[in-house]
This record gives C-alpha cells, structure tokens and sequence, in this order.
C-alpha cells in the first residue's frame, strides 16, 4: 500500500448468513485511491456496490480484508474511533439525502461543524449554502424544500467540514433528470475545488464516465 | 451542554419534545397538586379534627388549674380558653331538671364551631364567641324538658339567667359521650353569683390551648411532665375511634389519587419517550455517520433530556402549585375553613417524582439510541432498538414503584396498588395479544364482509405485538378514568353509607337486668323497634399472662390510659350481628373460659391469640384465653365492646345493661317520657356525635373529589400518548395503500376496523380492571363493601370504543387530507 493513498483497500470479502447457506456479497477486493482521484463504483443492482462503501467508511465491518483510511487501519479501531476518523476525514453523500427533519437547512449544514465543536458553525455553513445556491433557503426545513434542493443541502454538509474523502451512494438516484444533473454538477466543481478524493457509487453510466476511474462490480467480484 | 440546548431549541421548535414534555409538566403538576392538596387537607384535617376536642390540646382537672397556667402558655404564644363542667339542676316555674351546665369563657371554642338555633328546630348558625354575661344557651331537650324557649328566666343556683339561644353544636360533645344529661352552656364569669361551685363540689376544670404546631409541642411536653394527680391531657389521638378512622380513610383516599396521578405519568413519559426514539433513529445514525461517538450522543441526548426534564418539572411545579391555590380557595369555602399554608415539601417531591420518571422512563431509551448504527444511513432496516426494552421499561417501572411507596407513605395502599398495577399490565397484555390475535385470526376475517374490513382486521394480526402494548396503554388509560369516575363514586358511595342514615342516635346505659322487661314493652307501645340490650360487666385488667399489669409498662400514652380504666366487659354467645370474626375462632360454648378481642387493642396493648387475661371485677378476679380477634367498625354508632366473654364466665357477675337506639327527628318527647319511667337509666345523645362524624366525612369527600379531577387529566394525557404512539406508521401505511389504489373510503373503514377492534378489547380491559382494582381497595384498604356496578360494565366498554372510533376518524381525516406522496417523503 502506497503512503500517498487516501483510502486503500486489500483483500476485502464479505458473508452473510442466509438461513443454512452462505450468501457472499464481495469477494477479494483491492483498491487503492489517491488523493484527488475519483472513483466511480458501478454494478447491477445486488452487486454489492453499497456494501462496499459501507465497509470503505467504517459503516460496515468486512468478513476478510482490510481498510486503510488516512493511513489508519479502520477496522483495528473500535466503532467509536471509526466514528471520529470519519468526522475528520470523511463527507458522505446518501441517496435518500438523510437530512434531519426537525433542522433548518442552515442547521444541518451546521450540525457536523458542531460535532466538530467548531465555533464558526453558523458563518460556515451560511457561506456554504449560498456556494450551493441556497442563501435564500436557510430556515426552510427539509419538508418545504425540493429534491434537488435536499440533496443540495446535504452537499453542503458533506463540503463544509473539507473532508479529505467523499463517498456519494447513488447521489442522483432520487431526483429526476434535471434536478440531478444539476446536483452533479454542483458536486463535481465542489469536489475540484476543494481538492477531495471522490467515491461514486452508481448504476448510472453517464454519471460514471464523468469520474477519472470506474470500478465495475459483478456478483461481488471486480471485473477486470 | 450547548450543543444539548441547541438540540433541544431545534427539537422543542420541531415539535418533537412536547408531548414528552406535556406528559412530563401535567406528571408533576398532578403529582405537586395532590402532594399540595394531601399536605395541605391532611394538615387542614388533622386540625379541624381538633374540633372535636375544641382546641389543639385539651388539659382536664378535677381541681382548678393554678392561675399562672394560662399567662404562661400565652407567653408560649398559644391561645388559651377555659371551661368549667358540673352537674346541676336547672328550674323554670317549679320544674326541674339536672342539666350538664358547661361555663365557659367568651374566647371558647378556640377550634370548632358553636352552633346555636333561636328556636327548636329553627336553622342554626355558627357563633364566634360563648354565651354573653347573665345569659344561658340550652339544648333542645332541656327547652322541651322545662318548657323553656329563648328569653325565658332560668335559676341555676342562686342566680337567675336567660335563655339567650338554642345551642345545636358544641365541638366537645361527641368527644365526651357520656355528657348524659343535657347540655346547659353559661358564661364563667357567672359562675361565682350561682354560688354552685365550693370546696368539695364535684366539677372538672378544662383549659383548652391552641396555636402553630411547634409552640404546642413544646408546651405539650412542659405540660405533660407537670401533669399533677387528678390531671390529664388529651389530644386527638386520645380522641374517638371513629373519627380517627374517618380521618385515615380521607388520607388514604388521597394517597390513592396521588398513587394513580403518579402510574399514569410514567405511562404517558413512557409511550411519549417510545416515540421521541423512534422519530430520532434516523438523526442518532447521521450524527455517527458524521463522527459523534456513542459517548456524545448519550452527553448530547441526555443533556437534552435533563433539560427538558429540569424545565418541565419547574414548570409542572408552578402549575401544581397555582392549581391547588386556585381550588383550595373553592375548597376552602367548602370545608368552611382556612387550609394551613403550603409547606415546600410536595414542590421538591413533585420535583423529585419527574425526576425519577424521566431517568426510569428516558435513560433506558437515550442508551438504546446510542447505539443505532451508522449504516442504517443507508439500509434503514438495520438499526431498530432490539432486546432490552423489557429491561429498560422493567427498569422504569422499579423506579416509579419505588417512588410510588415513598410516595404513598402507606405501604399497604401503595403494595395493592403497585401490585395490582404490575398483574394489570402483564394480563392486559397478554390478554390483548390473544384477542387481538383471534379477532384477526383467519377463520374469522374469512367470514366478515368487506374488503376494508377484512384489511384492517389482518393489519391486526401484522401490528400483533405493537398493536397489544397500545392496547395495554390505552386500557390503562380507560382503567384510571374508569377507577376515577364510576369506581370513586361508588367508593364515595360506600363510604358516605359508612355511618348509615339510620345509625342509631341515642344510647341507654345502666339498665338494671330487672328493667329489661319493661324497657322492651315500653318500646314496643311507642312503635319503635326494641333496641337489643347488652350486658355491661366492668372489671380491670390485672394481669396478662400471669404477669401483673403496671401502666408504665406501656409506651404509649393511649395504652396507658387503656390499662389504667376499668374496661367495660360484655357476654354473649353470637358475636354481635356488626362484628367479624377477624382471627380465631369464637367460643366453643357458653361456659368456656374464653374471650373475644377487638384486634385494634389486641395490636395496641400487644395481645396475641392463646394470651391469657387476668380481670378483677369487683374484688373477684377470672382469666381467659383470647381465643378469637374482632374487627369491628367504630362509626357505625353501635354498641362495641373491647372485650367479650361467654355468658358462662361473666353471668355471675353484677351486671348492668346497654343498647343504642335511633329517635326519628320530631319523636324526642318519648325520650322524656323513657326518663321518666326509668329514672336510673342513663339516655346518652350520640346525635350530636352521629352529625359531627357525618359532616366531618362530607368534608373529606368534597376535598377528595377535587383531588381526584387531577388525575383525571393525568389520565387523558395516557389516552392521547398512547394515540399518538402509533401514528406515524399508521399514516405511512394508509398513504401506501392509497398509492396501491385504496379509496378513502377503504382507507377510513380499515382503520375503523383496526381501532374498533382495539377499542372493543381495551373496553373491557379497562372495565375489568377498573372493577378488579376497585373491589381489592375497597375491600383490603377502606373495608367497605362495594357493590358490583352494572354503569362501570356499560360505561366502560363503551368508552373504548367511542374514544378508538374517535380517533379512527381524526386519524384516517388526516391522512387522507394530505397527500400520499407527502406522507411517504415524510416518512422517508
């Protein structure tokens, strides 16, 4: 594993138990991402494309195999140490955005920069949201904003703490055409900007070929 | 703890705390409220009590109190008043009649009220002072005995009085039953002219004392030590029986409510923290996506709780608080007297008891929250609290049950309703889970018509386990409204019948066994029922077990003075019709050497079964075993004996008879008549008492009504929680099968179905257990019998299915008011 890697991955498998079988969900796989690098992860859906960025983010524990993150062994750690390399290092794109209801806009921006304990929170994520195109959105709550505008304002949370790596699972897969075209765009000019290592996971192909390097998931296995 | 208020800003503003919140103010404002109200009536009752007595504590002598006494206690910053009784004939126009004159100064009663009437008959009115200088105040039947009305001249002795009023209520005079002769009330500064009272003359000096609780304790202590011979000191508790038992059942009455308000305050915290869980999965599983650790979340969340918890029991404070002085102002008008102050302790306990609800009913859920995994983020099926969760309200559960017994103070009232709560929630359950699984059981659905029916009756069968618990709340819920509405006036009911209408009013004493006879024939000519007469043996205690008796083997002032008196001993061969045969067994035969005991002395004195007692009647001792325990009831105006004996026993002994009648109102001269054809025999007015007894209940009652409407809200709260509990799925659901096609009218009849199902069956949890909890308190704590009530079994059923049909409506309007694809981004 080179030393320049953001995230390196060796060896990574993955079983469940499904009654008296066995059902494999990824087998052997390696990868290694540089910084700046993105990557985009595509597959059929049951490939195990989600499951892989689950286990590259900590969120998932691999059956064999190893995740490097930073340099740091991720599943050496415990769960909670996971968590706060993952608040340092990590920003994450859902494709049901996951903000928080009960949150304004602003506030859900602001919420990682306050776990953070980051005193600039508020000026932080104002800036943010406008970068987003949202200025005038702050203190709409997830409910009266559109998809596109959810998914907008779950990108500024992923971008305001400059993360090192993003990792975005479908980030398009709840928005129509346009709306996701423009949140594409938006995270791909971010994403240079900011100089973050990116990881896609998405089935669509489009999206894919945008990204410098794609990953093709078949049955668990990397197609070469 | 900044990041925990912001949270809790941003919560409280979405809306998201204030049920939990509500459920936490109205838990202890109800809990402040009746802990205000139970301090404060308990307080209030405690002294008006002391009504009875006519002051806080009473000091009685034979011989005149030494001058200084009264200016010493004034000094001590206590109000005294004092009295002076004697027997004394009272002649008007040539006809005489003894008369139990009672002088008193002007300042008497310091507690309780006079009542005087201008007539017979007339309507009385409460007095502020005794009667004036050169005036008398005479009970009707000393007006009817000496043909006497207001204005007409008395000579008592050498002086001459006039009869300024008819006196109807005099606060001693149920505490002195045997004051036989007829009541004349004078001024004490008249006294010396009647030239009544000399060296030698037979009379009892009272000096009556009250003030704040602290400067009579000290006073009572000072007192007791300088108690000289011939003198003796009484307080409440050396008061009647009777009253005494009025006054615990009033307390327990109140513990009650206390109890219920504090079982349906955990419920609704409970079902309100359920749902804050459930809605903050989600937000749990971000904030560990985005690095909080399991750590921050709990300081976060907990901190949040804290808050909400700190602030809601202030606020659950004050409005108990303003609660109860709001209706203590209307209580006090009812009770017709001032309620002591609030003291600070309910506030703190009230404080105390959110406390304890929210870490017994929040802690368990903030640690199940702590540890949602992150990856629910992204399969949200992972991550659903699991396990534990018995556990977790297990853990509630103890903290509100030990709360409840600190609470309660009574650890019988608060193990039954403890106990009864516990076999409650487990049957109610179980119950539930089984005729939920039935209604929906195939068989069944295959048979109803409908599709919307058929689908809401199968959502049963899919909600099984979730749909039980609601059940179980919502029948909690109705049990707590139904014990608080039919139960309580059926308890009330039974309580108020305690002292029966027809108890008896007049007792007879020292009928001589020759007399027996005529005494029933000459009822029998007057029409009124022949009263049954009881032989009265009196004898002392000397000894018990062989070993002598000496008073200053007993602690207790009470029991002292029970040792100390001769007891009046009774024979007979049935137990008396109002006795019960609590432990034991009765006599074996007529001439056994056995005895019956009234339990309440066998506890107070230490007599077991098997013990054996040493009388002395007259110079002629006999012992025998207690062989059998009574429990009998003090208020209900009937002859009771402490100790009974087989005819076989005692019959040899000289002996006198007793027996209590009742004199319908407007019958009194026969009462004259009955004097007349039997000097000897001493009648005895207990309608004084009878009445005294019969308002002192009616006042409890009215405190205690209003105690219980607290609850009551507590009650409502549960009801809505539990409503609300299951909401968000359920709108989830209904905007899904809209979207696979339903109709609203497939919609609104599937979820008719689905809580009419579960109205039907929390009906009738809640009847059952209102009728279960009802009958064991009754039975156990108040020892009153309660009727089976045919109202609770219509009522109760009903209830929950008006109250489910209900919230079918409000629920099935809501969700089909918005639109499906809302509700499902929503929900999302």
């Amino acid at each position: 594993m080179k030393n320049s890697s953001v995230l390196a991955a060796r060896g990574i498998g993955k079983t469940v138990k499904s009654g008296d079988s066995e059902l494999v969900i990824l087998r052997d796989i390696d990868l290694e991402i540089t910084p700046g690098e993105a990557l985009a992860v595509v597959g059929a859906s049951g490939s195990g494309k989600s499951t892989l960025l689950a286990i590259l983010a900590g969120l998932d524990t691999p059956t064999t195999g190893r995740v490097e993150l930073g340099g740091t062994d991720l599943f050496r750690l415990d769960e909670d140490a996971r968590a706060e390399l993952r608040g340092r290092l990590v920003g994450f794109v859902f494709q049901s955005f996951q903000l928080l209801p009960a949150l304004t806009a602003l506030e859900n921006v602001m919420l990682p920069l306050e776990l953070a304990g980051n005193a600039d929170a508020e000026s932080l994520a104002r800036d943010m949201l406008s970068r987003v195109g949202l200025s005038e959105r702050l203190r709409h709550y997830p409910k009266h904003l559109s998809g596109g505008e959810q998914q907008r304002v779950a990108l500024a949370r992923a971008f305001v703490v400059r993360p090192k790596l993003l990792l975005a699972d479908e980030p398009t897969g709840s928005l129509d055409a346009d709306a996701g075209a423009d949140v594409i765009e938006l995270l791909f000019r971010m994403n240079r900007e900011q100089g973050t290592t990116l990881v896609m996971v998405t089935h669509d192909e489009g999206l894919a070929r945008r990204c410098k390097r794609i990953v093709r998931l078949t049955a668990g296995r990397v197609l070469a | 703890m900044r990041q925990s208020l912001r949270m809790l800003a941003r919560d409280w503003r979405a809306g998201e705390l204030r049920v939990l919140a509500a459920a936490m103010v109205i838990a202890v404002a109800s809990v402040t409220s009746v802990g205000f109200f139970a301090d404060r009536v308990g307080r209030g009752l405690a002294r008006d009590a002391h009504q009875l007595l006519g002051a806080d504590l009473v000091l009685v002598s034979d011989h005149a109190f030494a001058a200084s006494l009264a200016a010493d206690m004034e000094k001590r910053n206590l109000r005294s008043a004092s009295a002076l009784a004697f027997m004394s004939m009272a002649i008007v126009d040539g006809k005489s009649q003894l008369a139990g004159v009672k002088a008193v100064t002007e300042n008497y009663s310091l507690r309780g009220q006079l009542r005087v009437a201008p007539a017979p008959g007339a309507a009385d009115a409460p007095v502020e002072a005794g009667p004036p200088r050169g005036k008398v105040w005479i009970e009707e039947r000393l007006v009817t005995a000496l043909g006497a009305p207001v204005g007409t001249r008395l000579r008592l002795g050498d002086a001459e009085l006039e009869v300024g009023a008819v006196l109807t209520l005099e606060p001693e005079r149920s505490a002195n039953f045997f004051n036989f002769a007829p009541r004349l009330m004078m001024n004490a500064a008249d006294v010396p002219a009647s030239g009544l009272i000399r060296p030698g003359s037979r009379a009892s000096y009272y000096l009556y004392l009250a003030g704040a609780p602290r400067e009579l304790q000290a006073a009572e202590s000072v007192l007791r030590d300088a108690l000289e011979r011939g003198q003796r000191m009484e307080t409440l508790e050396t008061g009647r029986p009777e009253v005494r038992a009025s006054v615990d059942r009033a307390q327990r009455f109140l513990a009650l409510t206390a109890l219920l308000a504090a079982i349906l305050a955990g419920v609704a915290i409970a079902l309100a923290a359920r749902r804050f869980v459930q809605r903050h999965l989600d937000a749990c599983a971000v904030m560990r996506c985005l690095g909080a650790t399991q750590s921050r979340l709990v300081l976060l969340y907990g901190g949040e709780f804290v808050a909400v918890g700190v602030a809601a029991c202030a606020v659950g404070a004050a409005v108990g608080f303003a609660g109860q002085q709001a209706l203590s102002a209307a209580l006090e008008e009812l009770l017709r007297a001032e309620l002591p102050a609030p003291g600070p302790v309910p506030a703190l306990q009230g404080f105390l008891v959110g406390l304890a609800l929210m870490l017994g009913f929040l802690l368990p859920p903030l640690l199940q929250l702590k540890n949602v995994p992150a990856l629910r983020v992204m399969r949200r099926e992972s991550g659903r609290p699991k396990g534990g969760v018995l556990a977790a309200y297990g853990c509630g559960f103890g903290a509100l049950a030990a709360l409840l017994l600190w609470q309660a103070a009574d650890i019988k009232l608060g193990a039954y309703v403890i106990g009864g709560f516990t076999v409650a929630v487990a049957a109610f359950v179980a119950v539930a889970w089984l005729l939920l699984r039935l209604a929906s059981h195939p068989a069944v659905t295959r048979r109803v018509g409908g599709a919307s029916l058929r689908y809401g009756l199968a959502q049963l069968r899919r909600h099984a386990a979730g749909n039980a618990v609601q059940t179980t709340c919502l029948a909690l819920g109705l049990t707590a409204l139904l014990l608080l509405t039919f139960t309580r006036h059926d308890l009330v009911q039974a309580w108020r019948r305690s002292v029966p209408p027809d108890a008896p009013n007049r007792f007879l004493i020292g009928v001589q066994p020759d007399q027996r006879a005529a005494l029933a024939q000459f009822f029998a000519e007057h029409r009124m029922p022949v009263p049954e007469l009881y032989p009265m043996v009196r004898g002392r205690l000397i000894a018990v077990n062989g070993k002598p008796v000496r008073d200053q083997d007993y602690a207790e002032e009470r029991a002292r003075r029970l040792v100390e008196r001769e007891f009046n001993l009774s024979y007979m061969e049935a137990p008396p019709e109002h006795n019960t045969v609590a432990a034991g067994r009765w006599f074996t035969g007529a001439g056994a050497r056995e005895l019956s005991v009234e339990e309440g002395i066998a506890e107070r004195l230490g007599w077991k079964l098997g013990d054996e007692l040493s009388f002395s009647v007259g110079a002629q001792p006999f012992s025998a075993r207690i062989t059998s325990l009574r429990k009998l009831r003090w208020d209900s105006m009937r002859v009771n004996f402490f100790v009974i004996a087989p005819p076989g026993l005692l019959a040899d002994f000289p002996a006198s008879f007793v027996s209590a009648f009742r004199v319908e109102p407007g019958r009194e001269p026969v009462l004259n008549e009955l004097s007349t054809r039997f000097p000897n025999v001493t009648l005895v007015d207990v309608a004084a008492a009878v009445r005294q007894a019969q308002l002192v209940i009616d006042q409890l009652i009215e405190a205690v009504q209003f105690v219980f409407l607290f609850t009551l809200a507590a009650g409502v709260l549960v009801l809505y929680s539990a409503l609300l509990a299951t909401e968000d799925e359920r709108r989830r659901e209904a905007a899904l099968m809209r979207v696979c096609g339903a109709s609203r009218a497939q919609v609104a009849g599937s979820q008719r179905a689905e809580f009419l199902a579960m109205g039907v069956v929390a009906g009738l949890l809640a009847t059952l257990g209102a009728a279960g909890i009802g009958q064991l308190v009754a039975r156990k704590v108040f020892e009153l019998n309660l009727a089976p009530s045919v109202e609770l079994w219509l009522a109760g059923p009903l209830a929950g299915i008006a109250l489910l049909s209900f919230n079918a409506w409000l629920s099935s309007r809501q969700v089909l008011r918005s639109s499906p694809a809302l509700t499902l981004r929503d929900a999302t």
